[in-house]
């Protein structure tokens, strides 16, 4: 989230697009009940069905899933016909007026440099032209032909009301309507907020609907200000943490890169992280990047990263693709190339696409090793359920050792919640049985492992035997000291360069934000983000002082936010271009003409004067983008691509299928139904229920009895049409599985009528397996497709296509 | 006002509803009155507190552990009641259905207790120590590890990397434990790491 859970009380509209907060994230609904209660804000929900948070809606539109960026981009359009935009905002806090280089052009859905074998493009016109004085072009009038504003709405023009109808399935006049509704936040003193979670993210393209909202909410100048933002409501308790700390394929802590082969040292690595800004005297604070990174490598390796090692720089391994994410790896461990494999609180066999291949894979493994609180499935995939879970034990040679771990109930630490907030916890009980902590049994692996290297060398042991593991006792670190060291600390006493009297810096001392990470080995930090969470003034994510000074909703003593405290990112961007607030009844900051204050920490230099320097302290622009440049894969702006399995061609470019850059293995395509396939008519969608998460509330019991019986829900029509009763078990199919479940028949969901198509929508939730004290059922995923985003890999589990028809259940 | 330190006096004292109060005018008033009038003196009297934070989604909502025994003063203890935490900006002592029945996850009968081993080709897991369960581990990563470690690409490039292990890890630990095993993971070289982010 750019803002947070208690500041969606100073909306004047919610749009709730791609989730579904009220089932959820029920209790971080609540304040959208606020706002409407106490503001009189408006609820927009657009969804395939009209769910619980529509219910409760002031307008509610269908959508087809997967068609989120014709809509998006059509109020894009929609809102520059119209004249709604926050002219201002838009001309000073973007990258409106800046001159894309010539060459660059989009036809029939692709970008310039589009390489079809490679599924790739070359991305070199995708970028501004940069003048004599080294900066980017800019031409404010905005009448350049080449200024992203004009390109932008060039790009947007086919996505007219019509346009969306058509693909969209969204009548025109209520499209209509939530465009207006949403056109009057384009005045500076009117806010929207848009919360959106896996409906946005789950698809070919997930990572483009995000900036097309994006996109949107920058042209209404709703970014940065109270009530405002991009929210993402996300799923896991630490989720956000896990992200932040960078345990992924591709990321060091802190949003840091690992190398890729073509960085064949550090100075190469470096080279192409000066982040020199494209305009004067902007911040382009990733200037300070080797700051962070030296000092997350003094962190790993202590006395082993030196000046003449280049921090240990070849301690680190190097990546040949973009990324091992999860469907690499079991593409790769299906082919007989992954050995072993860690589960660690995660159970892949249910939350990956395509069951089927995931067990075939987890089957030519040596070695599966489970870290949970819980018995799962992912464990026992080898063990014959019938057709919950067919299975010959015999011929599985993949040895599971099942490791037992304590629950958040028994462990102490911090979790990052939506809104950045790091907050402690402390345990309250004992663990059941022999059950350990995660920090215990990491270290007991790491132990075990530095043992034997140090008694039988082997491959390249240097970054096992030299990793910093300097805790009291080795064998289980404490929370405490893992946070200190995520913070940071000064290695030795620092003294001011111009004043060398001055001791800057006590060794041994907690430093109190990433401000002062230095890049000469002289302090190290884990995770520079986090830097202000456990400082000499001890633990800040403990605080539990919930004063609200003018009820702004920052609780600004409570716990500790990610970065610096700050509760609303580039916050600089609530003021006008003298640095006094949009609008003075929702203050945030304030320029008193020496320096910027007010109920939030600056998202800005104390004393960097407007008109001078930018809000998006991040970006070498010192704006935000509209044109991404060549960041994204699939394109600088985003385009409406069909899911890789849909019942239409796309109506924009009929040529295109799916995202024309997504990753999608040989064996994978031959298990997508054609466009339009008669043998898979009906659009599948995967969803969550009030009362379960994800594959967890199944072992429990009172969450069993409150929804013990898996179903999926359809239309009165479709019912109708395939002869289906109400409580009646049906057959749903994909060209990868099938499930048996209990029809729901209801009028929650209407067909779709799509480029001239009825569309039949079937809903299918996600929590059954054959694990637990729920009734057994079968995971959506038998059904879903093995195809990811093309930028970051999360699969497409909210478009598919399937068939169903009546049956007679499970046989007992 | 500091709801950490006027709470437990306030509960003793009176136990009534806090629909009157400036919170209750924020809104969330009967959901903090129906908090406070279940809650029975007898939970401050008999059992230890602990505040912690929901393990489902990332609302985070603010939870009060109620436990027999003191794990500050080296006692084994047992979890009785978990509700939420009135002083929550976020919740304000509110639970979901999910959250509702929190404590029925941490006694839930499929909790695992012991190290357990799935032999090849076995249809039934058998206990096993934790000692011989990490030596275990350790060996195979080791052994794996040397005979697929890749010191230099193609190109003579040195890359570092460990392509035959992969790693996923857990996006309901807390960040402490992210970080530790961020740092034993990556310093094998592996590279096939994940988290539920990725979903």
């Amino acid at each position: 989230m750019t803002n947070s859970w208690t500041d969606i009380r100073n909306t004047d509209l919610v749009v709730i697009m791609g989730g579904n907060a009220a089932e959820a994230h029920p209790c971080g609904f609540k304040w959208v009940t606020e706002a409407k209660a106490n503001r009189g804000a408006k609820l927009i929900v657009i969804d395939p069905r009209y769910n619980r948070s529509a219910s409760v809606a002031d307008y509610y539109a269908p959508i087809r899933q997967g068609s989120d960026i014709a809509f998006l981009m059509g109020l894009i359009n929609w809102c520059i016909q119209n004249d709604k935009v926050q002219w201002d905002y838009t001309k000073a806090f973007t990258n409106a007026s800046f001159v894309v280089k010539e060459g660059f052009a989009y036809q029939d859905g692709l970008f310039t440099g589009y390489d079809e074998e490679k599924r790739d493009y070359n991305r070199d016109s995708w970028d501004y032209e940069i003048g004599p004085d080294g900066y980017a072009v800019v031409d404010e009038t905005l009448q350049h032909p080449r200024c992203v504003w004009n390109l932008l709405k060039q790009h947007v023009a086919v996505y007219t009301p019509e346009m969306v109808e058509r693909i969209c399935g969204t009548p025109k006049d209520k499209f209509l309507h939530i465009a207006q509704m949403i056109g009057e936040c384009s005045s500076p003193t009117k806010t929207m907020t848009s919360m959106y979670a896996l409906g946005w993210t789950q698809h070919s393209k997930g990572s483009q609907n995000i900036r097309g909202m994006a996109m949107l909410q920058l042209i209404l100048g709703n970014i940065g200000v109270r009530g405002g933002g991009m929210n993402a409501l996300r799923g896991h308790s630490n989720i956000q943490g896990l992200t932040d700390i960078g345990l992924m394929s591709n990321l060091l802590p802190g949003y840091l890169n690992i190398a890729t082969d073509k960085e064949v040292d550090f100075a190469t690595y470096m080279s192409t992280r000066g982040f020199k800004p494209l305009r004067p005297n902007q911040m382009s604070y990733w200037q300070n990047y080797k700051k962070f990174f030296v000092s997350f490598m003094k962190s790993m390796y202590g006395s082993a990263a030196t000046v003449e090692n280049d921090w240990a720089y070849d301690y680190l391994p190097k990546l040949d693709v973009a990324g091992y994410d999860v469907l690499r790896i079991f593409e790769m461990m299906k082919q007989g190339k992954v050995n072993i494999y860690f589960c660690q609180g995660f159970n892949p066999l249910q939350a990956f696409p395509n069951k089927g291949k995931l067990a075939e894979a987890l089957a030519k493994l040596k070695l599966l090793v489970i870290m949970d609180p819980l018995q799962t499935e992912t464990a026992r995939f080898w063990e014959d359920h019938g057709i919950y879970n067919k299975a010959d034990p015999a011929s599985i040679k993949t040895e599971v050792i099942q490791l037992p771990s304590t629950c958040f109930a028994e462990d102490e630490g911090s979790l990052v919640n939506s809104g950045r907030w790091l907050q402690w916890h402390w345990p309250g009980g004992s663990p059941p049985g022999e059950a350990k902590h995660d920090t215990w049994i990491m270290a007991q692996i790491h132990l075990r492992l530095k043992e034997l290297y140090a008694k039988e060398g082997g491959a390249f042991p240097d970054p096992i035997v030299n990793l910093n593991w300097a805790y009291k006792d080795p064998g289980e670190p404490t929370p405490e000291e893992l946070a200190r060291e995520m913070n940071g600390s000064a290695l030795v006493d620092v003294f001011d360069p111009n004043d060398p009297s001055k001791k800057i810096l006590e060794a041994g001392k907690q430093l109190s934000g990433f401000g002062l990470y230095r890049d000469d080995g002289t302090t190290a930090g884990g995770c520079w983000i986090y830097s202000g969470c456990w400082t000499e003034a001890g633990n800040m994510m403990a605080r539990r002082d919930n004063s609200d000074p003018d009820e702004t909703g920052a609780y600004l003593k409570w716990s500790f936010a990610w970065p610096a405290n700050r509760r609303i990112l580039y916050n600089r961007a609530s003021c006008d271009l003298d640095g006094k607030p949009w609008d003075p009844s929702r203050k945030l900051i304030e320029w008193d003409g020496a320096k910027w204050s007010g109920y939030d920490v600056p998202d800005i230099a104390p004393t960097a004067k407007p008109r001078e320097v930018g809000p998006f302290i991040m970006n070498p622009e010192g704006s935000s983008r509209l044109f991404v440049r060549k960041m994204m894969r699939d394109g600088p702006f985003p385009v409406h691509y069909e899911p890789f399995e849909s019942p239409v061609a796309n109506a924009i470019a009929p040529k295109v299928r799916g995202n024309p850059v997504a990753r999608v293995f040989a064996d994978d395509w031959k298990q997508f139904a054609d466009i339009g396939d008669p043998n898979f008519p009906y659009a599948g969608t995967s969803y969550r229920l009030t009362e379960h998460f994800h594959y967890w509330t199944k072992n429990n019991h009172v969450n069993s009895v409150l929804q013990p019986q898996q179903f999926v829900e359809i239309s009165e029509e479709l019912a109708k049409e395939k002869g289906i009763v109400k409580g009646g078990w049906v057959r749903v199919w994909s060209k990868r599985g099938e499930i048996l479940a209990i029809a729901v028949v209801t009028k929650r969901i209407k067909p779709l009528k799509v480029d001239g198509k009825t569309v039949h929508v079937v809903g299918v939730p996600i929590h059954w397996g054959f694990v637990g004290a729920a009734r057994k059922g079968f995971p959506a995923n038998v059904l879903t497709p093995f195809v990811g985003d093309a930028n970051i890999e999360t699969p497409e589990f909210k478009a598919f296509m399937v068939n169903i028809e009546p049956s007679t259940g499970p046989v007992a | 006002m500091n709801m950490e330190l006027s709470r437990r006096a306030f509960l003793r004292t009176s136990g009534a509803g806090l629909a009157g109060t400036t919170l209750g005018a924020f809104g969330f008033g009967e959901a903090e009155a129906a908090v406070a009038a279940h809650v029975k003196p007898f939970h401050l009297a008999n059992t230890v507190e602990a505040r912690n934070t929901c393990t489902y989604c990332s609302v985070a909502c603010g939870i009060i552990i109620f436990a027999k025994g003191d794990l500050r003063k080296g006692e084994k203890a047992d979890i009785v009641h978990i509700e939420g935490d009135a002083d929550h900006p976020t919740n304000r002592g509110t639970l979901c259905p999910k959250g509702a029945a929190l404590l029925n996850i941490v006694k839930s009968e499929t909790r695992l207790t012991q190290p357990m081993v799935r032999k090849p080709g076995s249809d039934k897991f058998e206990p096993i120590s934790w000692d011989a369960a990490l030596d275990k581990i350790a060996r195979a990563m080791k052994d794996d590890r040397d005979a697929n470690f890749i010191a230099k690409n193609k190109d003579g490039v040195t890359v570092n990397r460990w392509l035959t292990t992969g790693f996923l890890a857990a996006s309901a630990t807390t960040n402490e434990t992210a970080f530790a095993t961020y740092k034993v993971v990556r310093s094998t070289g592996m590279v096939a790491f994940d988290n539920q982010a990725r979903v």
